[in-house]
């Protein structure tokens, strides 16, 4: 996922950190200013302001604040919503202001993207599994610059040389056991000027970080006193929910209210454009009185557009010209030509709903002076605008105050539930909580595009890899999502992610993409973006090569490794602990797959026992990855587990498919999700390694699928070449 | 008007009797630790005990309620078992997103009440109710385990 990699990045180090006073005693550490390489923030780059001060107020909400009391206020550009990333951002500030992780608090990010930028993606975003690589190096500095400043402030006023001086645990400590408590020291600290060198700490005297440590987020959400959207209650405030026209591109047409209405605790029934709304008491009254009403249709153009129809489309467009070309290396026409053998193969995934538990909901108030969202978002920007331009209000008018995410895995970039929850606010003088119901939540989500891979690889007498041309149709998220990101040719860097830049390596490659909108679907980002498309698509196909050379799969891969030692590395280490090449029973058989993506090497092989009538059991899943310097092995881990399971739920069972227009999944009953029951155990391996951090929050979800059904072939000798298994004829037992 | 029995006081509340439990848990006496995920019964997110035992709160009728104890996620802190489960789980890091665990716990606090030594298999009986969509499930086995074998 990057939504604009093109454009210039240029931080200058000048300006790197803004020192300031808070308004009511304190220092401020800035360090987000450098993230956007555009607008607020390169004004502030290149002409200063050069007493290091920042220029306005607003940019404060940026800072790390340390107050007299000393305590440390952190503003987290991040949200969480499970990944542990708030957690981890605070370890690393907590690592270099040498402070406890419990000495911080953390507050959300309000919407500035001049100041929260995130700097792979160019904007305000929680995703793609970016929080640490994003962040990792600017919070550092500005975590040590503070100590820096606090350690020369008790340096003057002790009138000892600094480099005597340390810091510890919240504290400057003199070498005569003096020492003072940062709270003692801000205001001092916050005349000084930002220096010029901030020494880093070593990774010999890290004591937080590569530590196992206990999120910061957990202990309210083992004994219910989290509070997450759909638990807000504000004075005055009632319960909406809607039913949305079950036909994309259809308006609402008439409705009969008069059942509805005598629903106890039912208040309003709120007309909108696609869609109506009953506002009550309490959520039961909404969904009851949504059920009451008699709701008529204009279902508009895509009223007979099924699963079907748009599969032809893609299959058209791969028999169509090539597309947008991604990378084209060698001759691979010619490689084909003449190569002893070729190989051809498709492979296919489908839509996907986000399906997370916690269904859209949104509270928003909509007053005279203000727009005010209480909402988990992953886009607070994003958010703004769209509440903004639902209310016909300016965007300095609307106020988002993000909060913890029930489960998002994407589907909290978007931000059509809170168009909507706006849209119904601002015909009532109270706040109103919207909450879907799971019905609309699945049926009404924006969906992982359906993909159809055509590839057709050359290959010399002995079988070996000479390249391949891989041709990709589907739905370009990008297009929907941030369309001048998208160039006139319509290549789409998430859509051929991956698979432009295959590990292997080969002499003639030519990669090409077709953007097929969808008819009657919204498409949009889903965990694992879009290696998710291009591991499952690759590393099946590389696995078929290497069985039709009647080759070992690992040895296969490895054999065109040699320009990644790191992907050799953890290849080497999942098979080894998964007993690669060990025998099994009849009918069992290991499946593996390699990626480097999100900026970790990660290898996985699963373990399958294929019985009769195709049933199927996940005995095993060994995963290693190398994603450089770990802030929190725990946290790895628990990404890497949750997250492959998290892949394997959706290789298994998941597929959404239209009929008339509508999505014909609906609930947890024909949506089915992985249970405890079906979910292998899953061993993580972590590689040591001083490299700078990668993402881990969807790297194992990326890669599991494809693992699955190598390991299904290895089984059963059957090839599934098109997700769900399910879909396949295969139960899981 | 009802009378509830809900975490050891009986509270009145006026309510419609097809109400299921759960709203009125949440949007009339404010215990939001009971979630909604499905209203179906298929997700477990609004597990609560009556009489000690889990059931789903987004199904059942608060008509249908009766004398039955309602005991939620908000009493745990003080019940001896739901005390230690909720620790296994801070201590083997089975939180992510967190919104399915209070009904994981409240599964899991039944289960070990009826069955204080189970294997895999019983743990996977007694949790397969409850979703965890950030699939959290190898280490929720492994936090009941720890507090079984404690």
């Amino acid at each position: 996922m990057s939504v604009d990699s093109n454009a210039p990045l240029s931080p200058s180090r000048r300006q790197l950190l803004k020192v300031g006073a808070l308004a009511a005693g304190g220092l401020m550490i800035g360090f987000a200013l450098p993230f956007s390489g555009r607008s607020f923030a390169e004004q502030v780059i290149n002409e200063g302001p050069e007493d290091g001060r920042t220029p306005t107020a607003t940019a404060l909400d940026a800072f790390i604040g340390i107050d007299r009391q000393g305590r440390v206020f952190f503003t987290v550009p991040k949200i969480e919503m499970g990944q542990g990333a708030q957690s981890g951002l605070a370890t690393i500030l907590a690592e270099e202001l040498e402070v406890g992780l419990e000495q911080i608090t953390l507050k959300e990010a309000p919407p500035n993207e001049q100041l929260y930028n995130d700097k792979l993606l160019n904007f305000q975003a929680t995703g793609g599994s970016t929080s640490i690589r994003s962040n990792w190096e600017p919070l550092r500095r500005a975590g040590a610059a503070a100590r820096l400043l606090l350690i020369q402030a008790a340096a003057g006023q002790w009138q000892l040389p600094a480099d005597q001086l340390r810091a510890e645990n919240g504290r400057v400590l003199g070498p005569d056991g003096r020492s003072l408590g940062y709270g003692e020291l801000v205001d001092a600290a916050a005349q000084l000027p930002v220096p010029e060198n901030v020494p880093l700490k070593t990774p010999e005297q890290f004591r937080l970080i590569g530590q196992p440590s206990r999120r910061l987020d957990t202990p309210d959400k083992v004994d219910g006193t989290a509070r997450f959207t759909i638990d807000l209650t504000l004075p005055g405030m009632k319960h909406a929910s809607t039913l949305t026209c079950p036909v994309l591109g259809g308006r609402l047409a008439e409705v009969d209210e008069r059942a509805a209405r005598q629903v106890p605790g039912v208040r309003e029934v709120i007309r909108l454009d696609n869609a109506v709304a009953v506002i009550g008491d309490h959520t039961w009254a909404a969904f009851a009185g949504l059920r009451a009403l008699e709701v008529r249709w204009d279902l508009g153009e895509n009223a007979d557009i099924g699963s079907d129809a748009m599969e032809r489309d893609l299959h058209r467009a791969l028999d169509g010209d090539d597309g947008a070309v991604a990378n084209e290396a060698g001759d691979i026409e010619q490689a084909l030509k003449e190569a002893a053998s070729t190989f051809e193969a498709e492979y296919e995934m489908p839509f996907l709903a986000h399906a997370a538990l916690e269904p859209m909901t949104c509270v928003a108030q909509v007053r005279p002076d203000a727009v005010e969202l209480w909402v988990g978002t992953q886009v607070p920007v994003r958010a703004q605008t769209a509440a903004a331009e639902a209310a016909g209000r300016p965007p300095e008018q609307v106020i988002v105050n993000n909060q913890l995410i029930g489960g998002a895995f994407g589907r909290r970039l978007e931000t059509d539930f809170i168009t909507q929850a706006v849209a119904i606010a601002a015909k009532v003088d109270y706040p109103v909580k919207l909450t879907w119901t799971r019905e609309e939540d699945t049926t009404h989500d924006l969906y992982r595009p359906h993909y159809v891979d055509r590839f057709a690889a050359a290959l010399d007498g002995e079988g070996r890899l000479l390249g391949w041309r891989h041709h990709i149709a589907g739905a370009s998220v990008l297009a929907r999502f941030a369309p001048a990101a998208v160039p006139p040719n319509g290549l789409d860097g998430d859509a051929v992610e991956v698979a432009m830049h295959p590990i292997y390596a080969m002499e003639h490659l030519r990669v090409s993409y077709t953007p097929v909108p969808p008819k009657a679907l919204l498409q949009s980002w889903w965990r694992g973006v879009g290696p998710l498309r291009s591991s499952f698509m690759l590393e099946s196909f590389i696995d078929e090569l290497a069985l039709k050379a009647e080759r070992d799969p690992v040895d296969y891969r490895l054999e065109r490794l040699a320009l990644h030692p790191r992907a050799q590395r953890v290849l080497r280490r999942a098979a080894e602990q998964a007993g690669w090449g060990e025998a099994l029973p009849a009918g069992r058989g290991r499946g593996v797959a390699v990626q480097f993506v999100f900026g970790s090497y990660l290898a996985t092989v699963v373990e399958v026992e294929v019985g009769e009538d195709k049933a199927l059991r996940v005995r095993r899943i060994v995963s290693a990855i190398d994603c450089g310097r770990v802030i929190n092995p725990v946290s790895v881990r628990a990404q890497i587990e949750g997250g492959t399971l998290f892949g394997l739920s959706a290789a298994l069972f998941n597929e959404i498919t239209l009929a008339e227009g509508r999505v014909q999944q609906t609930n947890f009953h024909d949506y089915r999700q992985l249970r405890i029951s079906d979910a292998p155990p899953v061993e993580v391996q972590l590689i040591d390694s001083s490299e700078e951090p990668g993402g881990v929050g969807e790297a194992g979800t990326a890669l599991i699928a494809p693992a699955l059904v190598n390991a299904v072939a290895a089984a059963s000798g059957t090839r599934v070449r098109r997700l769900p298994l399910v879909r396949a004829g295969y139960h899981v037992v | 008007m009802l009378t509830l029995s809900i975490n050891g006081a009986d509270l009145q509340v006026d309510v419609p009797e097809d109400m299921p439990l759960l709203w009125v848990l949440r949007d009339v006496l404010g215990l939001t630790g009971t979630k909604y995920g499905c209203g179906i019964a298929q997700c477990g997110a609004c597990t609560v005990h009556l009489d000690g035992v889990a059931a789903r709160a987004c199904v059942l009728p608060v008509g249908s309620v009766g004398q039955r104890k309602v005991v939620t996620i908000e009493a745990m802190k003080e019940h001896p078992l739901g005390q230690r489960l909720q620790q296994a789980w801070l201590e083997d890091e089975v939180v992510q997103c967190g919104y399915c665990q209070p009904g994981q716990i409240m599964s899991a606090v039944a289960l070990l009440a009826q069955n204080p030594a189970p294997d895999d298999q019983a743990i996977d009986l007694g949790m397969a109710g409850n979703l965890c969509r950030c699939c959290t499930y190898t280490r929720i086995r492994s936090a009941i385990k720890r507090v079984a074998q404690a």
